[in-house]
């Protein structure tokens, strides 16, 4: 008895090609179903989470109302390297940071789409955004996504190619 | 080729160029997937460069000037108080230290803190046993951009960058590596 090939369509391979792509990227712990400590990045929603294509999509998007874009670790790591148009308010781990960033955004709507990002360290490891999120949810930010920068700012930022701008 | 240009532009990312390199790029894009973003921003990386120099002046008010530690082997260490992966690397950096130094391993770290007294204060308690030096952003600029940490260079006798380990590395592997370069 003779077996033919199994011949795959052009649809089918394009389909296993992005299923493998897709499956090996990394995620956020979140999606493992990892256990959330308040005040973690863990503790952050899937649905708030924003990858760094869909920031950059949203930075390039002419129309629309753009996000306030905070930047809650190190200063230093800030003036080093930064997302254009982005703000520096402080380390969300420190007292004195959350404060900055009360500060700063006091005055908005609380429908303001805000944008945070750290990226000092990897993801599940970063003390700083985890508590800036929790912060502006206890102040009522109704549109808070948090910046999905896997290992860090260095790797997943700037070496992907996307603007960055130095200085303080 | 149409495919490859729409998924540079899905994830970002430019592929190798070459002409009828498609097979190549899509490897590329397989591995980056696999995980290996961190080893595509190391294309820019100092390996094999001579490393950068610089002089500052330790915790303790000494003098470091990267120059001065020619002929030994180097690990410079980029850490903040505010990173918990650095502070884990940190006690065995300590132990290097310690059982290594005699033969030639010198351990500098660079602190990359907004305030040198948090710096301080971890230094004193963990009680490292090497000069640390407050970093700046002229410093990790030199380094080739330190936005993101831990990250530490190897750098050989002859003052050459040998690995640069990003992020939580194996720490086997770093011993393993800065051990065939150091005397006996």
């Amino acid at each position: 008895m003779k077996i033919s090939p199994v011949r795959l369509s052009g649809t089918v391979k394009t389909f296993f090609a992005f299923a493998l792509l897709f499956s090996s990227l990394q995620m956020p712990a979140q999606f493992a179903g990892a256990s959330a400590p308040a005040g973690s990045t863990l503790s952050i929603p899937v649905a708030q989470i924003l990858q760094p294509e869909a920031l950059h999509h949203l930075m390039l998007t002419p129309v629309g109302e753009k996000p306030l874009i905070l930047q809650v670790g190190s200063h230093l790591l800030y003036a080093e390297g930064h997302i254009p148009g982005s703000e520096y308010v402080g380390p969300g781990s420190q007292p004195a940071g959350l404060k900055q960033l009360e500060d700063r955004v006091n005055a908005l709507p609380r429908n303001k789409p805000i944008v945070l990002y750290c990226g000092c360290c990897p993801w599940n490891r970063c003390p700083n955004l985890g508590p800036a999120f929790a912060k502006l949810h206890e102040m009522g930010f109704t549109s808070v996504k948090a910046l999905y920068l896997a290992d860090n700012f260095g790797t997943d930022w700037a070496g992907k190619g996307y603007p960055v701008d130095q200085g303080r | 080729m149409r495919k490859v240009r729409y998924l540079e532009k899905l994830i970002g990312i430019p592929l190798p160029a070459r002409r009828n390199s498609i097979p190549l790029r899509l490897l590329c894009l397989v591995w980056l997937g696999l995980g290996a973003s961190a080893a595509c921003f190391a294309a820019n990386s100092l390996v094999h460069k001579a490393a950068p120099e610089f002089v500052r002046s330790d915790l303790n008010h000494r003098r470091v000037d990267i120059r001065a530690y020619r002929g030994k082997t180097v690990l410079l260490n980029f850490w903040a108080t505010w990173c918990t992966p650095c502070q884990l690397e940190m006690p065995r950096f300590i132990a290097w230290q310690s059982k290594y130094g005699p033969r030639g391993l010198q351990i500098i770290g660079v602190s990359m803190d907004d305030d040198p007294a948090m710096a301080g204060t971890l230094v004193r308690k963990l009680k490292l046993n090497y000069p640390v030096v407050m970093g700046d952003e002229k410093i990790g600029q030199l380094y080739g951009g330190v936005m993101g940490l831990p990250i530490t260079f190897l750098i050989d006798s002859q003052g050459r960058v040998q690995a640069q380990y990003q992020g939580e590395t194996d720490l086997n592997s770093i011993e393993k590596q800065f051990k065939a370069l150091l005397g006996p």
